[in-house]
């Protein structure tokens, strides 16, 4: 039951990853659920380049913490997010969040509950490069409500 | 002495990534705010009109949270990874 974060500089392989957990889990571990999140270009947005910062030191403390929330909630084995920093180009990968479990519906519960809380609450940063300039990204409000969501059905558990 | 670090939107509008501050007491993130949105234009947009939040020792604080002398204190704007 090892957890693993990471921040990489460089580029995301989320196939080199993937493999990385179909090897190292517990031969109980009958499900494996990813999530690769990646850049987008939209036509009537469109974007050069993606300024990734962040507060290290507090990143890692963060997803961390978010990660032994999803573990208190699911029987899981492995867990891994990796998140990208520095620049990056539509298309490429930002983030891998990977979870290994001995069914399907922890895993797919726990991949989706462990981005939901990446994104409200690890301290990571957007900046879009684009022919006009560049600009920061503004929060959704919708990101809110989905880490919302997970903390009103555990309140109706109880 | 504390350490106040700037992420982001924060650090480009106030070109400043950390900040070293006497701390003669024990203060709290509420009233550093009000001290640093007193420093100039910049500071007060970035510290009275948007939301910024708050972290000591890298845990997310709120304006009661105390700081301390040797504190690790940091602002920013809502996160957007992912």
């Amino acid at each position: 039951m090892t957890d693993d974060v990471r921040i990489l500089t460089t580029a995301l392989d989320p196939a080199a990853l993937t493999a990385e957990l179909v090897e190292d889990r517990a031969h109980s571990q009958g499900a494996l659920v990813t999530f690769v999140g990646m850049v987008r270009d939209l036509s009537d947005n469109p974007v050069s380049a993606m300024q990734l910062e962040h507060y290290p030191g507090m990143t890692e403390k963060s997803l961390a913490a978010i990660i032994g929330r999803a573990r208190a909630r699911w029987p899981l084995g492995r867990v891994l997010i990796v998140h990208r920093v520095g620049m990056l180009h539509p298309g490429e990968p930002i983030v891998f969040v990977g979870v290994t479990g001995s069914h399907r519906r922890e895993a797919f519960a726990a991949c989706e509950f462990l981005m939901d809380y990446l994104k409200t609450e690890a301290p990571f940063w957007k900046k879009e490069i684009t022919p006009e300039g560049e600009r920061w990204v503004e929060a959704k409000q919708s990101d809110g409500e989905a880490a919302q969501r997970w903390r009103a059905a555990q309140q109706q558990q109880q | 002495m504390i350490e106040v670090l700037f992420f982001a939107r924060l650090r480009e509008t106030l070109d400043l990534a950390r900040l070293v501050l006497d701390l003669p007491e024990p203060t709290t993130v509420g009233a550093l705010k009000a001290q640093l949105a007193a420093r100039g234009a910049h500071w007060q947009t970035q510290f009275a009109g948007r939301q910024v939040l708050a972290a000591v020792n890298q845990e997310m604080a709120d304006d009661a949270t105390p700081i301390r002398p040797g504190d690790e204190v940091a602002f920013f704007p809502p996160a957007t990874g992912g």
